[in-house]
């Protein structure tokens, strides 16, 4: 969610019992400003927190004038200090996936004992080999480390939650033909009933079924707004629950995927964000809950 | 829909005269501001003579100013042309943008021009007169935010009386209380609903006879969410609920009488008679002991009435152990499950609140102490004790010493077994009853269990077992900046969402989320058992194997030999008969 609008957020996504101490939320408002000025960011989403055994990782995310690139992440363990994370490669993804079990809390905690299957191997031998364009040498690089860190895992984990359920609301942002993403100044806000479907959600992330649509469907669309994919086809069905909440004011969407995410929106206003507040594990069990 | 618009206006473009279309090409150019900001250009270069005022390539058609007067009329006449299909002309509708447009001096206004002209075409749609009048939409909000209000009001009634009652002792806990201590450290819901939570709590107090009341937590669910409040009732004032059970035993007994009566008729030929002995049914605790200890009251908003849970059954917690289900909002829903849950969704709710609350009910050690009246302790196996009461003399621990070691909290709520009681029960303890109406003969009795014997009440939590390498609680202190007035928070880690705080005297737990255990490894839902014999072979009843068709060939050919065989000795027999008839 955005940092300007911080505090009448948290109370927004405050449904499901955790929130922000009024400790972290009062260092939040500056510390997220000063992260703004030393990265250069144009806007810093306050992401969530994913709380380990022995402490809890702030997150936030910075992001530059096209929305839509790889967002900067940075982890802090008290708000007040924050660290850049690596950026994301589809490597440390794939060994996170992997493990299991809770974060630490210690971010230079390593995991040992990866097992990376052979296909998985090969793939990604496949993909180092045509990006990088590899010499003989770089051949021993393709490193099926047995250890991992744990802030290795910490940004894996967050680009996989931001892929699979990081949503916002259709016609929130919209694509200029030069390709570039930017908020939609005439976004007024969902109506309520469009605000219950879940067709009028987007995940914000590089679109998978876009393409698959049938022509009658694509006519419909305007491709200046409807560029992302929308939640409606997400497997397993139901994977999203959708409430309304104090007193049917706001919609408010959580995730079964991944439980701790919350993502609100105040029907007919500008008001929206999602919030991760969890443990950072998957949900396998999911289609045996449903 | 702005590029059909283009489209229609091509056609009309052709059918205009050429003078028209010149006008056109100056305005609609999109290059020409650019082309203009470039010059002046000099006769060699290209572009000279391109679209300059007054050099254009269609200049020479225009001769005179008065032709471009009359041009421009036509212009106009042109653009105030009604549309045939929405009735707009676009001499207005260009006029209102630009009114629109220079009263509100958005920013950037080229890149938002086309919704600003929907907006205009869409307000259009709002200013006609109707001689219908708007009937107000009544949103559902409208009727939510009455239930909200109505949480406000002050009952009538009682006047003087009630006051002095709800500033005496009152049961209500104070929940903006236990919520700003959760605050700490950043659990709890948004202040609104704490206090919508209060209320409700109020409302309920009002309504029932209830001693102690307490806010036990939330949990979510997929369509809507349960609050959930944890009562005791005043002694003597409990409604007595075992009516249904006793209608239900009823009628299973009837059945059974029916089912017996039909066997009696067919007695030739019978399948041999099951020797299945359903296992016995572990009776439920008592009310106000144990798993029952004390009643659940749960609504799914405040606002909405409250509904009471029914008593929780050891077979529905033996069963919630096994399975793994949302809980989807609705109290009446079923729970499809396998191994079958035995209730719905309200007993499922029930058997997690009893899980939980065993689980993770903590209180500082000192808190509550036994009463001193318990004169045996070898009872039962030395079943243990089952109350506490508060300890006056208690002397609270600094945050630090909570926060260090887990010694410092106790369980206050009784372990559930895994029979799903806190106090073992032999079920095939024959009681007087049951003696009577048993038959005599006994196949087999099953081999006697083993009594289970858990953890006893108020154990500290150092005994709690961790789950792989993770200890089974997390504790921190709410801040490290103000250690003078902070609070100890413990969250636990088999039930992700129970929390528990400790600050001076005061200490509470409460419960936010889903409802399940944590568990490292995936869930594995439990296998259907293997098939079930059919008979036991015994002399009346031998499966064997069908004989193949050599062998019943075989049998055939010796049957059709001993055939012939005995008709020959007929015949014999016969002829010796008829020999002797006839020597008779």
């Amino acid at each position: 969610m955005e940092a300007a609008s911080l505090p009448a957020a948290l109370e927004l996504a405050a449904g499901g019992g955790a929130g922000l101490s009024p400790e972290k939320r009062a260092v939040l408002g500056a510390s997220l400003l000063l992260l703004q000025r030393d990265y250069r960011f144009e806007r810093v989403w306050f992401w969530g927190c994913i709380q380990g055994v022995r402490g809890s990782y702030y997150i936030a995310e910075g992001l530059g004038p096209d929305r839509a690139a790889p967002r900067s992440r940075l982890y802090s363990l008290n708000c007040v200090e924050w660290s850049l994370l690596p950026p994301v490669t589809e490597e440390m993804v794939a060994q996170a996936e992997q493990l299991k079990g809770r974060f630490q809390g210690d971010p230079s905690f390593e995991y040992e004992h990866i097992e990376i299957n052979a296909e998985d191997a090969e793939r990604l031998f496949e993909d180092e080999m045509t990006t990088r364009k590899a010499l003989p040498l770089k051949f021993a690089y393709v490193s099926l480390k047995p250890t991992i860190k744990e802030e290795a895992r910490l940004v894996a984990t967050i680009e996989q939650i931001d892929r699979a359920v990081g949503i916002i609301p259709r016609g929130a942002f919209v694509k200029t033909p030069l390709g570039s993403v930017h908020e939609n100044r005439n976004f007024e806000g969902l109506s309520l009933t469009e605000a219950k479907k879940l067709s009028s959600y987007f995940h914000f992330t590089k679109p998978f079924n876009l393409k698959n649509k049938t022509l009658l469907e694509k006519a419909d669309l305007d491709p200046s707004t409807d560029f992302l994919d929308s939640l409606e086809h997400d497997i397993p069905q139901g994977s999203w629950t959708v409430q309304l909440e104090k007193g049917d004011t706001v919609v408010v969407l959580r995730s079964l995927l991944w439980l701790g995410l919350t993502f609100y929106h105040v029907p007919v206003t500008k008001q929206y964000g999602y919030i991760y507040f969890g443990t950072g594990e998957k949900n396998f069990d999911l289609p045996f809950m449903l | 829909m702005y590029q059909s618009d283009a489209a229609r206006l091509d056609p009309y473009q052709t059918q205009e005269p050429q003078s028209a279309y010149q006008t056109y090409a100056v305005g609609r150019d999109p290059y020409q501001a650019y082309e203009r900001a470039h010059g002046p250009y000099q006769s060699r270069e290209p572009g000279y003579g391109l679209h300059q005022p007054g050099h254009s390539p269609y200049d020479d058609q225009i001769p005179d100013p008065k032709s471009r007067m009359l041009a421009i009329q036509n212009a106009k006449a042109y653009l105030l042309k009604s549309s045939t299909t929405s009735g707009l002309n676009l001499y207005d509708h260009l006029a209102n943008m630009l009114t629109k447009i220079l009263d509100e001096q958005p920013t950037n206004a080229v890149d938002i021009i086309e919704n600003i002209s929907k907006d205009v075409k869409w307000a259009q749609f709002q200013k006609k007169m109707d001689t219908l009048r708007d009937e107000h939409e009544i949103l559902p909000t409208f009727e939510a935010a009455e239930k909200r209000k109505a949480l406000f009001l002050k009952a009538n009634g009682g006047g003087d009386e009630e006051l002095e009652e709800e500033i005496g002792e009152t049961p209500l806990p104070n929940v903006m209380e236990t919520a700003f201590y959760f605050e700490q450290a950043g659990i709890g819901l948004s202040k609104d609903e704490s206090y919508h939570i209060f209320l409700a709590l109020k409302k309920l107090i009002s309504v029932q006879p209830i001693q102690t009341c307490r806010f036990w937590g939330k949990i979510l669910g997929l369509e809507m969410n349960y609050i959930i409040a944890e009562v005791q009732y005043h002694e003597g004032e409990e409604e007595e609920e075992t009516e249904d059970e006793e209608v239900i035993e009823e009628g299973g007994k009837k059945r059974g009488e029916v089912e017996d009566k039909d066997e009696e008729k067919e007695k030739e030929d019978e399948p041999p008679k099951s020797t299945y002995k359903p296992p016995p049914v572990i009776p439920k605790e008592e009310n106000g002991t144990g798993a029952n200890k004390y009643v659940y009251f749960v609504c799914n908003e405040p606002g909405k009435p409250w509904v009471k849970l029914p008593p929780v059954m050891p077979a529905q917690i033996v069963c919630a152990r096994k399975i793994k289900k949302f809980f989807t909002g609705r109290l009446d829903a079923p729970v499809v499950s396998f191994p079958p849950f035995p209730g719905n969704e309200a007993n499922y709710l029930r058997a997690q609140i009893a899980r939980i609350s065993a689980g993770t009910h903590i209180s500082p050690i000192g808190f509550y102490q036994f009463a001193e009246e318990e004169g045996d302790e070898e009872e039962e196996g030395g079943a243990g004790r089952d109350t506490y009461e508060e300890n006056p003399d208690f002397q609270p621990l600094s945050v630090v010493e909570m926060v260090d070691s887990l010694t410092t909290w106790v369980h206050h709520v009784q372990n559930i077994l895994k029979q799903g009681r806190c106090v073992w029960l032999n079920p095939f303890q024959k009681s007087e009853e049951e003696e009577e109406d048993e038959e005599e003969e006994k196949a087999e009795e099953p081999d006697e269990l083993q009594q289970e014997i858990g953890p006893p009440l108020l154990t500290p939590l150092s005994e709690d077992e961790g789950i792989q390498n993770i200890p089974a609680w997390t504790a921190q202190p709410s801040t490290n900046l103000i250690p003078q007035y902070a609070v100890a928070i413990l969250q636990s880690n088999r039930w992700p969402g129970a929390y528990a705080f400790a600050s001076g005297k005061k200490f509470d737990n409460i419960y936010f989320g889903w409802g399940h255990k944590y568990s490292p490894e995936n869930h594995t839902p439990a296998l259907p058992p293997p098939v079930q014999a059919e008979y036991p072979s015994g002399p009346e009843i031998t499966e064997t194997r069908d004989p193949t068709l050599e062998e019943e060939l075989a049998f055939k050919a010796a049957k059709e030999e001993a055939l012939a065989a005995a008709e020959e000795d007929d015949d014999e027999e016969d002829v010796e008969d008829d020999e002797e008839e006839d020597d008779d």
